[in-house]
């Protein structure tokens, strides 16, 4: 029997998709802008007074001259660290924990679950916090925006299940044929586990791109600020965006500004597609099991 | 197999031999939860002491109660800090909250699947940019010079000031926070959504039943859990709102409107140096969080719904 439920009801149905045409043109809308201000030239920039629509001349040149050195390019290079050795990490520090957890009648095994949950219900708060990092001796150090955050509550647990979930004739079979625990992991666990390291991989990587107010806390010295704390500086702060390299018509502020702002959402954007594949299987997963 | 007979000790010996390369797999993960979950907690005590940097947490002197005296005899800055909070949350509660589930409604009810997956992977897309680019977004568009000026002039109207007047302040935060995780918010309803029995909708057709009517009498009983759910974890985080979102926004607007308890607890304890105070607020927050949850998880159980522990062991 066809479901009579969706049967379309054609003036219901286009009045929804208006609705949420608009709802997409408000979310898209001002990236269209920003990207169009970063390539226009400075005449128009300078008619129109702020962000403009559409590049009548499109001009790399507020990206040239961002990217020939200086405080952005540094920051993209802080922040491209932090990401990757903070993701890396972080999926060793996770998934190996979540193993563990994910075998049964592990010694101490309840007590350490329960001691991962509980910290889902509290935070230490601030101030606590910054003494702590400071007493590890990590304030101004980029390893204080990746140490903290290398595991996550929820991550663990997302990770425990997927990992419970693999059949267990295989691990027992291997642990028959005398392989020890570490072998198990690394060479059955793991590449069974590709999709939901994947997920949780990608979702690490956002945070650490996305690090602002740790920065913003324990790291004073601006040659090791994150592209985010840059971000606030030239965009939000409005400062002056110097260029080292002008050219004959200097790039205009506004031009400056946006370039900086797509070069921060690059990385976004080449993982979102990927994100886009795993991430809802990752938030079910954690919301189900949760 | 004989492990009954055994004596606890030879019995633990034994465990460990064989789980000792597990625990050794566990013990980053453990070690980093011990330092930067479990230690700053005991940080705490320094809510209870005249805490001086250069002598540190052991050498500073026991005030007892003194830290939260100051703050709740009335210190006026701590009190504002309260009240925005206060209202920030009661907005987000009208505002926030509910505009999720009536965007899963709504996306839900579409019958092209393609469309719907359009929608989708657009609207999910802010929740993965940082606060400090949504920020600066929202500045350039609504601010000086930005589109809504230009449009305005255009129209012959007069130039809004919303970015920096202290009376827009608040719905800019709402306006914010729903253009950022709104879309993002939909994938748990939309889950519940689509686990609701298609025949239920059938039996209601052949009844009889006009659309609006299966809204009611279906479609929200059968995501309540999940509504439910998602409500008592927000409760957990009543005292916190949108801190980064915030501290960023700060400057332009001035104390009066922004200052949260968050906020309070940044201003005054590291960057003012006042660490006992300061703690004693993110104490007491902390601790209402948590008993905030467990008593709307504790009503959600009198009410019959599953709340956050049943099924946590399936």
């Amino acid at each position: 029997m066809t479901s009579l439920t969706r049967r379309p009801h054609a003036p219901a149905e286009v009045g929804k998709m208006i609705i949420l045409t608009l709802c997409c043109l408000i979310v898209l809308g001002p990236f269209v802008m920003v990207v169009s201000t970063s390539l226009a030239d400075s005449s128009q920039v300078g008619r129109g007074g702020g962000l403009v629509l559409w590049p009548e001349r499109p001009t790399f040149d507020a990206y040239r001259s961002i990217l020939a050195g200086g405080q952005v390019t540094t920051a993209l290079g802080v922040s491209a660290f932090v990401t990757i050795v903070g993701t890396l990490l972080a999926l060793a520090v996770t998934s190996t924990l979540a193993y563990a957890l994910s075998r049964t009648h592990l010694l101490f095994g309840r007590v350490i679950l329960l001691g991962v949950l509980a910290t889902m219900l509290f935070s230490a708060g601030m101030i606590p916090m910054y003494l702590t990092v400071k007493q590890f001796g990590l304030l101004n150090s980029l390893w204080a925006l990746i140490i903290p955050v290398t595991v996550s509550a929820f991550n663990v647990i997302v990770m425990r299940a997927f990992f419970g979930s693999l059949p267990a004739e295989l691990t027992e079979a291997a642990l028959i044929d005398g392989a020890g625990e570490f072998r198990i992991f690394w060479t059955i666990v793991l590449p069974l586990s590709k999709p939901i390291l994947a997920a949780i991989g990608l979702f690490y990587a956002v945070n650490f791109w996305n690090t602002f107010f740790s920065a913003m806390l324990y790291i004073d010295d601006q040659k090791k600020w994150p592209i985010q704390l840059v971000l606030r500086q030239y965009l939000i702060n409005n400062s002056q965006v110097g260029v080292t390299d002008a050219g004959a018509v200097p790039p205009s502020q506004p031009a400056l500004q946006m370039a900086i702002l797509v070069l921060s959402l690059i990385p976004i954007a080449c993982v979102y597609p990927f994100l886009q594949k795993h991430f809802t299987k990752g938030v079910l997963t954690g919301a189900v099991k949760g | 197999m004989s492990s009954r007979s055994e004596p606890p000790r030879a019995l633990l010996a034994r465990r460990l031999r064989r789980d000792w390369s597990l625990l050794l797999l566990a013990l980053p993960g453990v070690a980093i939860f011990a330092s930067f979950y479990y230690l700053p907690l005991l940080g705490n005590v320094i809510a209870f002491k005249d805490y001086q940097p250069f002598i540190g947490i052991l050498g500073s002197d026991w005030v007892g109660l003194g830290n939260f005296s100051i703050l709740f005899d009335g210190d006026p800055a701590f009190l504002n800090a309260l009240r925005n909070t206060l209202i920030i949350t009661f907005l987000q509660l009208i505002f926030t909250f509910p505009a999720p589930i009536a965007l899963a409604l709504l996306m839900n009810s579409l019958v092209s699947e393609r469309f719907k997956r359009v929608v989708q992977s657009v609207l999910y897309l802010p929740h993965f940019l940082s606060w400090v680019v949504v920020v600066a977004i929202f500045q350039h568009v609504l601010g000086f010079g930005g589109p809504l000026e230009q449009l305005m002039s255009a129209l012959g109207g007069p130039h809004p000031e919303i970015i920096g007047n202290p009376s827009f302040f608040k719905p800019l935060l709402i306006l914010q926070d729903i253009w950022k995780n709104c879309g993002w918010g939909t994938i748990l309803f939309l889950a519940a959504l689509a686990g609701i029995d298609q025949n239920l909708y059938e039996a209601a057709e052949v009844d009889g039943a006009s659309r609006w009517r299966q809204l009611f009498h279906i479609t929200l009983p059968g995501i309540r859990p999940v509504i439910i759910l998602i409500l008592i974890l927000r409760i957990g985080d009543l005292l916190s709102v949108g801190f980064e979102q915030i501290v960023l926004q700060q400057a332009a607007v001035g104390a009066h409107a922004s200052e949260v308890l968050d906020t309070y607890v940044y201003n005054n304890g590291i960057v003012g140096g006042e660490w006992g105070t300061s703690a004693a607020v993110g104490l007491v927050k902390g601790v209402i969080g948590v008993v905030l949850v467990l008593a709307a998880n504790k009503l959600a159980h009198l009410f019959g719904e599953a709340g956050i522990y049943q099924g946590a062991d399936k």
